[in-house]
């Protein structure tokens, strides 16, 4: 038996449902409070995501988990094991895929992979065969004999995955995986994720792509400044807007008067105008085009296109934290272009 | 078992990537020299100062063979984060800076020994007890590379760990009886003498290789012991303090 299947054994009984728990973790640093006082647990095999705008407390919140920074207060379990005094405790139990990739550029992309496994005390051609699967998994065989160094951003992100999970951890923990990486590549390891989820690893996902979270995640939770202001399932958290029906309408001539006359003439509707010029409508009960339409012509305008609206975790996240995604991506961004 | 499958990885790791660079190789080897070329033409004697040189010029060699990769295989992986990947593995944290500093000992030593060979090419050396001699440059690099360790930990940028060693290493060569005896110096710069390690060391060389110690070997080496010690546990405390945050 594997020292990790021994240590998963001991302590099956104690997180049989949840292989993560936190109580009230807080973390300071000089001048602000990254941190402030989150629980929450992870089922055993889920995807779970942390979802939040840039400087939310995601990777310190990552980073305390895994045993790279150290609680100013609260209770860490890892599979049962108190982490919070010695984080070292559940190391055999996690792989680590942090934000930016961090592996040996003078090294090739086997070598950095064979290097990783050693470090977890694998045989040489228990690590060689591992590296060679992996590779191929992640389609990176033919670059394995190049430089790390030389690789795109695309390849140097799936490598670091790679090599996060090259103890076969049952705990995996991805910070915003895909930012920053070409369009083809983020596809890919979005496939890999849900591979690997597929597969019963429990992953502890942190994005700020909401479709991300939302294509990927079974529960997510929303963090914002330091707080936990939501966490549910995907289900749940739509359910309150599934009910509602949403139609987006292009028109020609839109003003402001428009919309005002529209909700003094259909009361059960409510109507919103966007910044490119549509009109969006929300109602409870479905929406009848005819009327509606007859209506924005006799005010002089044409409709152009009316299109309904698939209910997303957009309209909760928008809902719950009050923060406006325009000013989420510009922020990320600029994040983007100063590094 | 599998701790030292991790320990071994971590040495030849570092052994591949950094020390055996070329840049690092000349320069374990061109530096001996002009430093040997440079006193030899100042005092202007004969073949026989070569040997009077020697000890200085081993343990300078050592010296700078050792604190100035520490610099790199740990501050600048802390820097870049590579370093993480280290601490999240499952080592101890006293095994693996073992590891990390295990290359830069066995660096040192092989360094102290380019200066011996080109010596024994104009002196004669078949006198010298080199078990002594060589336990005399193992902990020389030892504590020479715990105290780069050291430095390395407590700062957190790379020009910052070279600034530091340098404003130990450069008064190192005139305050530890490297070149000029420590009996030469001012009386007040000799207490600063007797607390840093290096000269021990020399102490130990000088003697055996020129029978010019100040002090009993087995008083030498018992203080070297206790400055490597103190000098590793300061590292951990200051890894422990600065680095897991
Ligand atoms: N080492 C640190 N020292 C000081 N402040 C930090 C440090 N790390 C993170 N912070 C601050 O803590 C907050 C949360 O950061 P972080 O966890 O990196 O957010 P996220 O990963 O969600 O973008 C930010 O305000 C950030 O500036
Ligand atoms: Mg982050």
């Amino acid at each position: 038996m594997t020292n990790q299947a021994a240590i998963l054994a001991i302590h099956q009984s104690n997180y049989d449902e949840y292989i993560i728990q936190v109580k009230h973790l807080t973390k300071k640093f000089t001048d602000v409070i990254a941190v402030a006082n989150i629980s929450f647990e992870v089922k055993t095999g889920e995807l779970f995501g942390f979802l939040g705008p840039n400087g939310a407390g995601k990777t310190t919140t990552i980073n305390m988990l895994t045993g790279l920074a150290r609680p100013d207060t609260g209770v860490i379990q890892i599979g049962g094991l108190d982490c919070s005094k010695n984080p070292q405790i559940a190391q055999h139990l996690i792989g680590v895929v942090p934000d930016e990739s961090n592996l040996y550029p003078e090294l090739t992309g086997f070598d950095n992979l064979c290097f990783c496994a050693a470090l977890y005390g694998m045989r040489k051609d228990e690590r060689q065969e591992r590296a060679r699967e992996l590779l191929k998994t992640f389609r990176l065989e033919e670059a394995a004999n190049r430089k790390f160094g030389g690789y795109s951003k695309g390849m140097k992100r799936k490598l670091t995955i790679a090599a996060g999970i090259i103890h076969c951890p049952p705990i995996l923990f991805l910070d915003e995986p895909t930012s920053g990486i070409d369009v083809a590549s983020a596809r890919q390891i979005r496939q890999l994720i849900a591979d690997l989820h597929q597969k019963g690893t429990t992953i502890f996902l942190t994005t700020h792509y909401i479709e991300e979270a939302e294509r990927l995640c079974e529960r997510i939770a929303f963090i914002t400044q330091g707080q936990i202001v939501k966490i549910d399932t995907i289900t749940n958290l739509l359910q309150p807007i599934q009910g509602k029906n949403v139609l987006l309408i292009s028109l020609t001539n839109l003003n402001e008067n428009l919309c005002n006359s529209l909700t003094n003439n259909f009361s059960s509707m409510k109507f919103q105008a966007n910044k490119l010029g549509q009109i969006r409508v929300e109602s409870i009960s479905p929406i009848i085009l005819g009327p509606l339409v007859r209506f924005i012509e006799d005010q002089g305008c044409e409709v152009l296109e009316a299109s309904r609206q698939r209910p997303s975790l957009e309209d909760v996240f928008v809902q719950v934290t009050g923060i406006e995604l325009d000013a989420m991506k510009k922020e990320k961004e600029k994040a983007g272009a100063n590094l | 078992m599998k701790t030292w499958i991790a320990f071994w990885s971590i040495v030849q790791k570092d052994m591949q990537v950094y020390y055996l660079k070329p840049p690092n190789i000349s320069w374990g080897i061109i530096f001996p020299i002009a430093w040997t070329g440079m006193f030899f033409i100042k005092s202007g004697s004969g073949l026989d100062s070569i040997r009077m040189l020697l000890p200085g010029v081993m343990a300078i060699s050592i010296l700078f063979g050792t604190t100035s990769l520490l610099s790199v295989t740990v501050t600048f992986e802390k820097k870049n984060r590579s370093f993480d990947r280290l601490l999240l593995a499952p080592i101890p944290l006293e095994l693996l800076m073992l590891a990390k500093t295990g290359g830069a000992i066995f660096f040192g030593i092989a360094n102290a020994f380019v200066p011996v060979i080109l010596a024994s090419f104009f002196t004669n050396l078949s006198n010298v007890n080199w078990a002594i001699v060589f336990l005399a440059t193992l902990f020389i690099a030892i504590a020479s590379t715990f105290l780069g360790l050291f430095i390395a930990v407590t700062v957190s940028e790379v020009f910052e760990a070279q600034t530091f060693s340098n404003f130990f290493r450069f008064p190192m060569i005139f305050l530890c009886g490297l070149f000029f005896p420590i009996a030469s110096l001012p009386v007040i710069l000799r207490p600063l003498s007797f607390i840093l390690p290096l000269t021990y060391g020399v102490d130990i060389l000088k003697g055996e290789i020129n029978q010019l110690n100040i002090l009993p070997l087995g008083i030498n080496y018992l203080i070297l012991i206790v400055f490597c010690f103190l000098l590793f546990l300061a590292s951990l405390r200051s890894i422990k303090k600065k680095w897991i945050l």
